[in-house]
């Protein structure tokens, strides 16, 4: 029944997660499938996003929460207009990521996993990206910045504006 | 190149008869620009290049007659973008959209070389024209990635060209399941995910276990940092991951499969669905493969980042929509696994090395290797060490070789301390032991193991005290919580490890970690926590002294633990550049400029406030003078 509940959350559209999990309601397993769409519509998984999703595949809210809390994949909150993401691996690892991870924080005032409260900026960071020669790698909007030097990450966070 | 629609294969005939129509309209191409499209050098911008290219032939009127191929990782990642040239198998690196008009005016028109843009090795300062004379490659022996450099991975043709799905025609029609499980069983073939079981064996009790329908699986979860072999086979050859799964299939007889494939990796995705599809246009998959009334469908699920979900009964948890913990396993997941049926999981590389064997032979795969470790094994080499990239080499070669011969030695001169193998479940092996061959048994004996492949080189700039703590971190981060051992365990060795970096450390923190270490081995649920203590044993075995100088002198002398270390300007180094001063994120740096006016004027050094400095290394990046020091 959307349309019903969503009066009393704020603007948040829930149709299309409800899209989303009508399509898949007859494969009782694809629960991660579906979270996966639809935070790939809406960017993040809100309480309400999440409720809706839940009732259309007719499975209690706690499992909904539980897998979203358990894949680190899923954000509860909505990212940055600028999303940072700093690799961890261990190649990036020994050539000093966690400097450039620190730096970040420093420079744009919050903490890994944080969006700015002008949602301009969030920061994050995951455990390995795979492009391990080109470590300590940071990806601005899914660009790749290889080697990076905290001079490096001066210049990254000037070009965010 | 995009794929003609062409009508399902409805025989083995006709897959040849494709395969040698394809063969003739390749060879009308007298030249290819191979681009290698790998992470790395897509980091590098090889994206751009092939726009590059193609505007550039088109200028010079070329499009027609030579083709600009995207290929998957070619694996020499240092330095990306790469650019391979054929016939001639030119090879050229680190190429930028500069160099494209030239390359297209000399070398693609003129087989003319250019000069800069060839490979020199460091050491002998000899030229390389060819990948075969690159040293990283030249002491390689690439079967499983042989392919890499010659397809595109969004082409089935262009597989189809290198001999794909022969190894499928070939099991489909001469041999029965059986003949098929004893061929893979007497190859010697073990899984190359981390656990070196012998692959045929688990074929054989899939096959035998009671229950319908049966799965086969992939795990493409690829979860240990600083590893990404698995990612570049399934980015760069996805079709002969699905040709081992189809021949695996025939063998066990399962009409289902799912390719379970890490988060992070989209593009693996993407190309993985790319060939599904057109393997399946082509009747290589889905129903009556080949004309056989073989059926065999195949599935992406898409991990979202758990590292657990690469163990096998959380991988299946997972598929199945739920948190993926794992569960004892008294039945094996041959007999109950995904949705409670019997299901098969295999790692990637051990897909992509089933069509080869079946190919090739059994005999031909067991003549490579040692006595219990057969053929290949690609290793990522990482961290510091000159040739950063992707290696395959034959099992049994010791680690030096790899480190030396293929990696090109450590750089900047420094001295090479150890090499981490197997990910957050291996060890740290010193320099004593590098002569240590490259098989399972042996790795495992020294603390290590082979794990997934990940070989991540220290030099002794890195602490290990410091990477124990990193791992233990990152384990006991991704610890999915079901069993007490792992997720306590962990926390505690990681506060004890914690500790010890800080420079609290105590005498007896050394035995609690090892007795610790040793109980949550013995006790834990699942593969996480019964190896997540190596890299903390491993490093306790063979650098003991290194955490003793952290507890009891207080010092870490590789000069990383941030509590241990202080850094300061040596006056007669510096030269009051001021680059340290405004690189200071916390103004904790005086001095560093010149006072007083004509003869009069002095240079006044740098000087950090040790109360105010945060340990940043800011100001030992920025110093062109090594006046910085870290003591
Ligand atoms: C915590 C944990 C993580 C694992 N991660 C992976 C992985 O990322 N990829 C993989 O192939 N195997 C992984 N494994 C091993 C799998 O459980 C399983 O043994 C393997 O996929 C079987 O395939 P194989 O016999 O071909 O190696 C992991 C095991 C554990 C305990």
């Amino acid at each position: 029944m959307p349309g019903e509940k969503s009066a009393s959350v704020e603007e948040i559209d829930v149709s299309a997660a409800r899209k989303i999990a009508a399509g898949h309601r007859a494969q009782g397993n694809s629960l991660v499938t579906v979270l996966q769409d639809v935070q790939t519509e809406y960017g993040y998984l809100s309480g309400e996003v999440l409720e809706a999703v839940a009732e259309e595949m007719e499975v209690p809210f706690s499992q909904a929460y539980g897998l979203a809390t358990f894949y680190s994949s899923f954000s509860l909150q909505p990212r940055g207009k600028h999303h940072i993401c700093v690799c961890m691996g261990t190649a990036c690892h020994v050539r000093g990521a966690a400097n450039i991870l620190e730096k970040l924080e420093r420079d744009l005032g919050i903490s890994s996993g944080e969006t700015s409260e002008d949602l301009k900026h969030s920061l994050e960071s995951v455990n390995c990206l795979g492009a391990c020669a080109l470590g300590p790698v940071v990806v601005v909007n899914d660009a790749y910045h290889g080697k990076v030097s905290s001079r490096d990450v001066d210049k990254i966070v000037a070009d965010l504006e | 190149m995009s794929t003609v629609a062409t009508a399902k294969l409805a025989s083995l005939e006709e897959l040849e008869a494709l395969r040698s129509s394809i063969r003739v309209e390749q060879q009308k191409t007298q030249t290819t620009v191979a681009l290698c499209c790998g992470t790395g050098c897509q980091a590098y911008g090889s994206g751009r290049l092939i726009e590059v290219f193609a505007e550039a032939l088109a200028k010079e009127g070329l499009e027609d007659s030579v083709r600009v191929r995207a290929t998957g990782c070619h694996g020499f990642c240092e330095r990306g973008p790469l650019v391979v040239i054929h016939p001639k198998g030119t090879f050229y690196q680190r190429v930028g959209p500069d160099d494209v008009g030239e390359i297209v005016a000399k070398t693609v028109k003129q087989g003319e070389l250019i000069e800069r843009l060839l490979y020199v090795d460091p050491q002998t300062k000899e030229k390389a024209q060819t990948e075969e004379q690159v040293g990283f490659y030249k002491h390689q022996h690439r079967l499983v990635f042989g392919n890499n450099g010659a397809i595109d991975p969004k082409s089935i043709r262009d597989y189809l060209a290198v001999g794909g799905y022969a190894g499928l025609a070939k099991a489909l029609s001469e041999l029965k399941p059986d003949e098929l499980i004893e061929q893979i069983t007497e190859s010697g073939l073990r899984g190359r995910g981390g656990g070196g079981f012998l692959t045929g064996r688990k074929w054989r009790s899939c096959r035998e276990a009671e229950g319908e329908p049966k799965y086969v699986l992939c795990n493409g979860d690829e979860g240990d940092p600083g590893a990404f072999m698995d990612r570049s086979i399934m980015e760069g050859n996805p079709h002969s991951v699905l040709e081992g799964m189809v021949i695996g299939a025939y063998a066990i007889g399962s009409n289902h499969g799912y390719i379970y494939v890490r988060a992070e990796y989209p593009l693996a995705v993407e190309n993985l669905g790319i060939a599904i599809r057109q393997a399946e246009e082509l009747g290589l998959l889905g129903e009556d493969i080949l004309g056989t009334g073989f059926d065999f469908e195949i599935r992406i699920n898409r991990g979202a980042g758990a590292f657990v979900c690469g163990e096998s009964t959380a991988l299946m948890a997972s598929i199945e929509g739920k948190i993926g913990d794992p569960r004892a396993k008294y039945i094996h997941t041959t007999d109950v696994g995904l949705f409670g049926k019997p299901s098969n999981l295999n790692n990637v590389e051990t897909w992509a090395n089933v069509p080869l064997i079946v190919n090739r032979g059994a005999e031909w795969f067991s003549s490579m290797g040692t006595e219990k470790s057969k053929g290949t094994k690609v290793f990522s080499l990482v961290g510091k060490i000159n040739n950063t990239g992707l290696v395959e080499v034959p099992m049994g070669v010791s680690l030096r070789d790899i480190i030396y011969k293929v990696g090109g030695g450590i750089p900047d001169g420094r001295k090479f301390k150890a090499v981490q193998i197997g990910g957050p479940s291996g060890g740290c092996i010193p320099e004593s032991l590098l002569d240590t061959p490259v098989d399972f048994e042996q790795l495992t004996e020294l603390g290590a193991m082979m794990g997934s492949g990940g070989l991540i080189v220290m030099d002794e700039d890195t602490c290990v005290v410091d990477i124990a703590r990193y791992f233990m971190n990152f384990l006991c981060e991704e610890a999915c919580g079901k069993c007490t051992p792992c997720r306590e365990g962990t926390k505690i060795m990681l506060d004890i490890l914690g500790r010890i970096c800080q420079g609290k450390g105590e005498a007896e923190d050394m035995d609690k970690l090892e007795a610790l270490g040793e109980q949550v081995q013995l006790t834990s649920l699942c593969g996480l926590g019964t190896s997540a203590a190596n890299p903390v044993l491993s490093t306790l075995q063979y650098f003991r002294e290194e955490y003793e100088t952290h507890v009891k002198d207080k010092r870490c002398p590789a000069g990383v633990c941030r509590q241990l270390i202080t850094f300061s300007v040596t006056p007669e180094a510096c030269t009051s550049c001021a680059m340290c001063v405004k690189a200071c994120p916390v103004e904790a740096i005086s001095g560093g400029t010149r006072k007083g006016k004509g003869k009069d004027r002095v240079r006044v050094p740098a000087l950090i406030d040790q109360d105010k400095c945060i340990k940043c290394r800011a100001c030992h990046e920025a110093c062109k003078f090594d006046a910085v020091v870290i003591s």
